[in-house]
């Protein structure tokens, strides 16, 4: 089957999810955007490369805090920022994805940062500008249901680099409610693809997807066993409306089983760090000791996100 | 395919250039060398090291300045540009390996431009090929040649700093 | 009007009949077979040099989309399919809008198909009142209506003893219950099988759990009240096991299978491709292996088209929002070819075409899907080699949408006879 995300060149026409993405694209992307990161400490903190190009913000789904890294993203690289918030919009209405796309496509955008609620949607878009010969529209994936938040996962193994230097030799634990986390399984994949030896999910039966085995992570429901002697510990983010669904109790039984306090930190490695995709839900599944203490790196990944996008985005629109 | 231009020695070509960039700057205030990746940063890193500058001394990438992105796209091995010092009214010298149509020197001036307001820029080239496509020159140069279009010189640095040059051709 | 079709290879195995025999048909009976009735003259002469020569295909589950999806398909297209996918009769379940417990609207769908002198078609009532799983239906008044059996199509009653009465009074008058088994719960909101690539795809996952959890409740409900009842689209290897047992233990049960199932797995989702987007969802590998020796070993009675007509604007769609479906009526002699061809020696043609004529027609209790002196002139004569590729502009069918988009099947019908009356012909 042709993966929609490459052209016939083989190049990076979408970035739709990083499984399946060769490690030398990925390592591309990290490479590229360790140039990135500088460039907010600048006078002008600008280059001059997608200038006159249009990047459309196409979120489905709320989310402020990733559409806006995703608009400081375009507008460091000179690109000009539309954000459409769809709820509100023609969707509402009775308009179907694909005839909002041909109706932006017609206003001339280079470029979709696209959040969508059902996982594989931008699968839909991607298809659809290729058989309209529109194949020089790009799609960023800014996260699809559960399925995929790539640059999420992209920034979360540059943050691992840059503190951690070499993948071959880490264990990765990602704790939480994994089944229906995206940043879960771009990690997993990303993690994989770049050669990291041992990961772990841990959480409830309730919050953990079967085929766990088959993406190459080993399971775990008990917290302690499931920290010991790791590396990097991802933090997910617990939502209300898991307790209304019959997969957890409450959040308090959540923190009691599966929060990350000092005293489990501990059981990591004594120079591991705490990663979290934010926003946190601090007391939940995560202490705030933890949060603000000296193993946490979560306001770098804010930093890094930056840069990757910026990567991400200045190599699509080159290809 | 390459070859040594036997009439090329890259090392008595630095020693012509940093002659004439220390004459040339030896009363410059607020000095700052900055060298354009690969062979740029080469020759800066040793002229730095010369005139004492190594406080004031940076590297540029100029990929996300240049003018062929919309056909080439991004390049694979993107260096990061390094300027620990404020670009706000210094004197700038920029370095390069092979001065040719100018475009990366452009490049490279609307990237510092970014960084600040230097007081001037000042280029010193290796080597000036010619066939300008933009009206740039070069304030020091060591040697101006004539290449033919499709052959190009790529400066080598060995593992012990010896500068050597080769032609490749496209 | 007399027909008689010679040169083909008449197969029918009903009678176990697979030989090189002329087929004799006069006005809407098989007149003669091997050698014509006495006094025979042909009006028409069909050739079927290097065809097949087999019953009308008997298909158990065909959506015609009337009355009240007519934006989805109509009755004159789905017909249209039908005769060009060889089927010369087909049941069509109860989930129409307004959905069939009402006499009145079987009547009238009866009439119209009737009116355009294609393939017979069977309703299957509704068995609760609007399909809500609440009251019964008049379950005699649509019998004389036309239903032969009656169904809740997709949506499963929740209130387990409203379906112990539904089966017990059915079985009252000796009405068969077709049932779809899925638990009205588990698995309600997945959209892919429970496994590796729906996990891997972030879809919400339907566990095998909604099949044999209901085959569990429908088989006690069996053996309390003896009402016969079908299973309509088997999908999991757990699921077949329990039939299995179901039936040595001697319950009055039998099922079929989708034809797209027979053939395709979750794997077949690729990239998010909503043609695949079916209900039950396409399952594992081990699921097909179990799907095919079922058929086999005569667990599986009877392959289906499940033929389900939907347009674009509810297939373009993100995977998830995409309504379940293929269009399956002209697939359907292709496919079951298919599993022929691949179970080599295991299932030879006639065992393969009996599954879509012969055994079909006996689970619906329908005097059809064979080739005897006196039985009805439905006929399918096909092309076994003939190669074609799945495209729109191929398919009568309103419905475009298959996972098969694209591919090449072997097997095509060239000509169908129903009632004597040649109802298409390429």
């Amino acid at each position: 089957m042709h993966n929609p995300q490459l052209n016939k060149n083989g190049e990076l026409q979408h970035l739709l999810t990083i499984e399946g993405l060769p490690k030398a694209n990925i390592l591309h992307i990290l490479d590229t955007a360790s140039s990135f990161v500088s460039i907010g400490d600048r006078e002008v903190k600008k280059v001059p490369l997608m200038r006159g190009k249009s990047v459309f913000n196409l979120f489905f789904e709320n989310s402020t805090r990733t559409r806006t890294t995703f608009e400081i993203a375009s507008k460091r690289l000179s690109a000009d920022v539309i954000n459409l918030n769809i709820a509100a919009s023609s969707s509402s209405k009775g308009e179907s994805l694909l005839d909002t796309i041909d109706n932006l496509s017609a206003m001339h955008a280079d470029m979709f940062v696209v959040r969508h609620a059902q996982s594989g949607a931008p699968y839909l878009i991607a298809k659809h500008l290729n058989d309209t010969q529109q194949s020089h529209v790009h799609v960023v994936n800014a996260g699809d249901g559960r399925h995929a938040h790539p640059t999420q996962g992209l920034l979360d193994m540059y943050t691992i680099r840059h503190y951690k230097k070499d993948f071959s030799n880490l264990t990765v634990a990602i704790v939480g409610d994994i089944l229906h986390s995206r940043v879960a399984r771009s990690d997993i994949h990303a993690l994989t693809t770049l050669g990291v030896p041992e990961v772990r999910a841990v959480g409830p039966r309730t919050l953990l997807p079967s085929g766990l085995e088959q993406m190459g992570v080993r399971v775990y429901t008990d917290i302690h066993q499931g920290l010991k002697d790791v590396d990097v510990i991802i933090m997910l983010r617990l939502q209300n409306e898991r307790m209304s669904g019959a997969l957890l109790p409450s959040a308090q039984e959540f923190f009691k089983s599966y929060g990350l306090t000092p005293e489990r930190l501990a059981l990591a490695k004594p120079d591991a760090i705490v990663m979290h995709p934010g926003p946190m839900n601090r007391g939940v599944e995560i202490d705030s000791a933890v949060a603000d203490g000296t193993h946490a790196v979560i306001l770098s990944q804010v930093t890094f996100g930056i840069a990757v996008r910026m990567a991400v985005m200045s190599i699509l629109a080159g290809n | 395919m390459t070859q040594v231009y036997p009439e090329l020695d890259a090392e008595a070509l630095y020693r012509a250039l940093a002659q004439q960039v220390k004459a040339g700057l030896a009363h410059a205030e607020n000095l700052a060398i900055v060298g354009i990746h690969s062979g740029g940063a080469w020759l800066a890193e040793r002229l730095a090291a010369e005139l004492q500058l190594n406080e004031r001394l940076g590297f540029i990438d100029v990929s996300f300045y240049r003018d062929d992105y919309a056909e080439k796209g991004l390049r694979a091995d993107v260096k990061p540009t390094q300027i620990p010092f404020d670009v706000e009214g210094a004197a700038i010298l920029l370095v390069d390996d092979v001065l040719y149509t100018g475009r990366t020197t452009r490049a490279a001036i609307n990237e510092l431009f970014d960084y600040g307001r230097p007081a001037r820029i000042l280029l010193a080239a290796l080597i000036d090929r010619g066939e300008r496509e933009l009206p740039i020159a070069a304030d020091f140069v060591a040697t101006s040649i004539t290449m033919p279009a499709g052959q190009s010189l790529i400066l080598e640095r060995a593992e012990d700093g010896r500068f050597s040059l080769t032609v490749e051709h496209a | 009007m007399n027909i008689h079709i010679r040169n083909g290879r008449l197969i029918d195995p009903a009678n176990g009949i697979d030989a090189q025999q002329d087929l004799y048909i006069v006005g809407d009976r098989i007149a003669g077979i091997g050698q014509a009735s006495a006094g025979f003259a042909a009006d028409r002469t069909i050739d079927a040099d290097g065809m097949i020569v087999a019953p009308g295909l008997v298909d158990l589950s065909a959506r015609l989309r009337e009355p009240g999806y007519e934006y989805k398909a109509t009755l004159e297209s789905e017909m249209q399919a039908a005769v060009q996918g060889g089927v010369t009769s087909l049941v069509c379940p109860p989930d129409t809008d307004p959905v069939l417990d009402e006499p009145g609207l079987v009547e009238m769908l009866k009439h119209r198909a009737r009116s355009l002198n294609q393939a017979h078609v069977y309703p299957l009532g509704a068995l609760t009142a609007g399909l809500k799983g609440q009251a019964l239906t008049e379950m005699a008044e649509l019998t004389d209506a036309g239903c032969i059996a009656f169904s809740q199509a997709e949506a499963p009653i929740v209130d387990t003893t409203v379906l112990l009465r539904a089966m017990q009074y059915a079985q009252t008058f000796g009405f068969s219950v077709w049932l779809r088994p899925q638990d009205p719960h588990v698995g309600r909101s997945g959209v892919a099988h429970s496994g590796p690539v729906a996990s891997r795809l972030g879809l919400s996952g339907v566990s095998p759990m909604s099949e044999t959890l209901a085959l569990y409740t429908i088989f006690e409900l069996v053996r309390a009240t003896g009402a016969r009842v079908h299973l309509c689209r088997m999908s999991t290897a757990a699921g077949l096991e329990l039939v299995r047992a179901a039936k040595k233990e001697g319950l009055p049960v039998t099922c079929d299978v989708g034809a797209h199932h027979v053939h395709l797995t979750e794997i077949d989702i690729g990239f998010f491709d909503s043609n695949a987007r079916l209900t039950p969802p396409l399952r594992g590998q081990r699921d097909r292996d179990a799907i095919r020796q079922a058929l086999l070993d005569g667990t599986i009675d009877a392959i289906c088209s499940d033929h389900t007509p939907v347009d674009d604007d509810e297939k373009l769609l993100p995977f998830g929002e995409a309504s379940a479906g293929a269009t399956g009526l002209e697939l359907l002699l292709s496919l079951a070819l298919k599993w022929s061809e691949e179970a080599r020696d295991q299932a030879a043609l006639p065992r393969a075409l009996a599954k879509i004529t012969s055994d079909a027609a006996r689970v619906a209790g329908l005097a059809a899907g064979r080739l005897s002196v006196g039985s009805a002139a439905d006929v399918c004569v096909f092309d076994p080699q003939a190669r074609w590729t799945v495209a729109a502009g191929a398919l009568a069918s309103q419905g475009k949408h298959t996972p098969f988009l694209g591919y090449e099947l072997t097997g095509q019908v060239r000509t169908t006879i129903v009632a004597g009356h040649i109802a298409y012909q390429r």
